[in-house]
């Protein structure tokens, strides 16, 4: 039973790895000749590695407290805030940016503070600024996954260590950080390792170029598919590194089953976690306030055009979902390290506009790329989305497996009984999470597509793309909003809907 | 806005009415912003539908770049019969496809420059320029913005037409000297953007002084806004042009409407959407000539333009000294 599980989930991940390398597969078929690597390679190759290194270890380094806060207290708007903290991950990367350059810009708030106080300017264009940006993105992202982790640690486990007068943190909580932050470490890396806009944006010249965008001139400009498809290949190289090294640091941690409740572990220093958390929510929440108060002004010059859009917009996401739902749920159940690590590794380490042209290669002659185009995306959500579903998914269903397989055993539960008893009840609150993220994710993305035109409507990030195209820059600032309030209104809804009554 | 829906369902109409007659279909591939709402296409699909007893079906690809490049993955399979979009830095690349059919069309046409290119004609047409503000600061040359403190923003000629169009504005300007020009720039330059639009869009936030952009974009705060703050500033070695550029392909299945079109695109209805959809200079000047807001532009004196062949041949180690100048 355990070793065909095994085996079904390896066929699984290698699917979804097929699914990213076929197109690729697709590119170098059709590139000619053989080449090296320019010296400009590796110099892109070395910053992005550097660049996703250190927002990989700022993510997850700053996370660790603040999520370490936010398992200690209870205070008013908790709730809330935890939900906020899905925003940055979803905002389309251009209005992140800008709801960025509002407070640490040249024009910026911070710079109107230091220029007050007498303080020289401070510029955000450099590596240190790619790395905020990435923080931004990413440290929320970090903070909800450590801080599952805080909440899997059963309230037995922490009476049992408080009666004993063990140390909390060596038995319970070091436990703990290492199965989990790890995971939460590649997740980032790879994320940013194949960021384009915002390393290149806010990068302050050609010293900031990353694999990314090197494929971007090499498809677009110098149509030299053998090239991209060889940088397309380091990039999944990197990856692979990244996965090795993160399963050779994890360990699983197995605290026992307990009765499904979590505890305020208690203990530390109020003050400390008021700051952690206090600073964490000036840093999300001011950009964030910066894009809604700029959309504000756009909504009276919204075009008509903007429903028709949201409609096709919320229709891919959910459809994403769905898809990344049927896929990683099972997975998640199934167990097996080398099909899990396949489908959660390979497709963040996919360039996107390699898999557009991939795809637009493999399914040439078969269908017409307008037609495609919806299907395309959904697909190309869906791989994108996977990852950070099995990440958090993963864990409970390792943990509900641990806690009552052996019990569904001895009463002969049937699979379907299985599955609606023991194990969707207890990783609610992470289907609901990760179904959020995913149709969030899908909604701001304008990823793969750029060679499947979609003839009628556009979805709303590319709506966004031909306002600004257009100069109508209040405009696009108001679809903007609307796209952000839309994917925050589905990852709110998902998200509530995991979380049920509990007070986490 | 309003008069563009009447248009298109003028065209609806009419195309209703011959749709049965098994109406050929004129495949257009284009960069997105010109087929979208705002854009020509609109007007234009309705102008020529009006005449050619045809359906116009434009598909549309992120820019110039990703249009070639979708081509070329299309070899010669591609459904298009027109390739509408590219700028004269990259018809020698898309000559060199083989794709391309000569369109033995003499136009008479008002650009700065003479045309007599025997595959692409021209459609409309701009100025590269540094827009800055009012009372902002106005440097009249590179190396004159070299030596201000002056900052400006200016996109990546490995992903962007427009970033392209400066570097071959520097060296066509400065030659060999272009290094040192890029290397005197670097400390005025705040950023590389991606594109176009999330460069202008960081200027609008007052990111920098100045930003690359057309000599034409101030012709849109002007005409829709009403806002005259933004000048195109004039540089004393000249201005680089964007000529924008329409092409046959050789396996169209409709060559005689192919070359219809091409004709048409030429004449005041097609030629009368560009101005205040595409922000940018017909390729040639209606009757009437432009708008009130288009007087005030920038007119320089002296025009730039590499032949596509020297611009293509100089891409590659231009983009390797632009990048080697700014990654000191």
């Amino acid at each position: 039973m355990a070793r065909r599980a095994v085996a079904i989930n390896l066929g699984l991940g290698a699917a979804v790895a097929a699914l990213c390398l076929l197109p690729l597969w697709a590119v170098a078929r059709a590139a000619v000749g053989p080449g090296a690597l320019s010296a400009a390679d590796w110099q892109a190759i070395r910053f992005t590695i550097w660049q996703a290194f250190l927002s990989a270890v700022f993510s997850v380094g700053l996370a660790i407290p603040v999520a370490r806060a936010l398992a200690r207290r209870s205070f008013p708007g908790r709730g809330l805030l935890i939900s906020l903290l899905g925003a940055p991950f979803l905002l389309p990367v251009l209005v992140a940016v800008l709801g960025i350059l509002t407070i640490f810009g040249r024009g910026g708030l911070l710079n109107s503070g230091l220029a007050a106080l007498g303080l020289p300017p401070f510029s955000i264009y450099g590596l240190h600024g790619v790395v905020l940006a990435h923080v931004f993105f990413n440290l929320p992202l970090a903070v909800r996954l450590i801080l599952q982790g805080w909440q899997s640690i059963p309230a037995e486990r922490v009476r049992l260590a408080r009666s004993l007068r063990a140390p909390q943190f060596r038995v319970l909580e070091w436990p703990m950080l290492r199965e989990v932050v790890p995971g939460a470490l590649v997740l980032i890396f790879l994320v940013c390792l194949t960021s384009f806009a915002v390393a290149i944006t806010l990068g302050g010249g050609p010293r900031a170029t990353t694999l990314e965008l090197a494929i971007y001139q090499a498809v677009l400009f110098d149509f030299d598919l053998a090239r991209a498809a060889r940088l397309a290949l380091v990039q999944y190289g990197l990856c692979a590194v990244a996965a090795g090294v993160a399963g050779l640091i994890a360990r699983p941690a197995s605290f026992g089953a307990g009765l499904g409740r979590s505890i305020a572990l208690g203990g530390g220093s109020r003050l400390f976690d008021g700051v952690a958390i206090g600073l964490m929510a000036v840093f999300l929440l001011l950009p964030l306030g910066a894009v809604l108060v700029r959309g504000a002004m756009g909504l009276s010059s919204l075009p008509a055009t903007v429903w028709a859009s949201a409609l096709v917009s919320v229709t891919v996401a959910l459809g994403a979902v769905a898809m990344v739902l049927l896929i990683a749920v099972p997975m998640a159940l199934l167990g097996g390290r080398i099909g899990r690590g396949l489908a959660l590794a390979v497709p963040l380490a996919s360039s996107s506009l390699v898999l557009g042209a991939g795809a637009f290669l493999l399914l040439r002659g078969l269908v017409r790329p307008q037609d495609a185009a919806l299907g395309v995306t959904m697909v190309a959500n869906t791989l994108m989305a996977l990852p950070f579903a099995l990440r958090i998914l993963s864990p409970a269903a390792d943990q509900a497996r641990a806690e009552y397989d052996r019990l569904a055993a001895a009463l002969r539960l049937p699979i379907l009984a299985r599955l609606w008893i023991v194990y969707l009840p207890r990783m609610r609150r992470q289907i609901g999470f990760a179904a959020g993220l995913t149709a969030a994710m899908a909604m701001g993305d304008l990823g793969a597509i750029v060679f499947f035109a979609a003839e009628g409507q556009a979805t709303l990030p590319l709506l966004m793309q031909r306002l600004l195209g257009a100069y109508r820059t209040e405009a696009a600032a108001g679809v903007g909003l609307v796209l952000v309030i839309l994917s925050f209104g589905l990852f709110w809804l998902f998200d509530q809907w995991g979380r049920g009554n509990a007070a986490t | 806005m309003r008069k563009t829906a009447a248009l298109a369902s003028a065209g609806l109409i009419i195309t209703a009415g011959v749709a049965l007659a098994d109406t050929p279909v004129l495949t257009i591939y284009t960069y997105d912003s010109f087929t979208s709402e705002w854009g020509p296409g609109p007007a234009v699909k309705a102008a020529f539908e009006a005449e050619c007893a045809c359906t116009v079906d434009f598909v549309a690809a992120g820019d110039g770049a990703a249009l070639l490049a979708r081509l070329q993955m299309e070899g010669g399979t591609s459904d298009a019969d027109i390739l509408l979009g590219l700028d004269t830095n990259l018809t020698a690349s898309a000559v060199a496809t083989g794709l391309f059919a000569p369109h033995g069309v003499t136009p008479d046409v008002d650009l700065p420059i003479a045309w007599d290119d025997p595959t692409f004609l021209p459609y409309d047409w701009s100025h590269f320029a540094l827009i800055g503000r009012e009372g902002g600061p106005a440097p009249a040359s590179f190396r004159a913005l070299a030596d201000s403190d002056a900052s400006v923003i200016i996109m990546d000629p490995r992903s962007s037409t427009p970033g392209l169009g400066l570097l071959m504005w520097v060296k066509a300007a400065y030659g060999d000297e272009a290094g040192q020009i890029w290397a005197d720039l670097a400390d005025n330059i705040v950023t590389v953007t991606p594109g176009w639009s999330e460069g202008w869009g960081l200027f609008l936030e007052g990111e920098a002084d100045l930003v690359l952009s057309y000599s034409t974009s101030p012709a849109y705060n002007i005409v829709v806004d009403n806002d005259h703050s933004l000048r195109a500033l004039p540089f004393s070695e000249g201005h680089y042009m964007q000529v924008e550029v329409a092409g046959k392909l050789a396996g169209s299945d409709q060559p005689a409407l192919a070359d219809q079109f091409l004709r048409f695109m030429l004449t005041p209805a097609f030629q009368s959407a560009i101005p205040e959809t595409n922000w940018m200079y017909p390729a040639v000047m209606p009757e009437g000539g432009l708008g009130e807001g288009w007087s005030t532009l920038l007119q320089p004196e002296v025009s730039l333009l590499l032949s596509p062949d020297e611009a293509q041949a100089l891409r590659s180690a231009a983009v390797d000294e632009w990048r080697d100048a700014l990654s000191q």
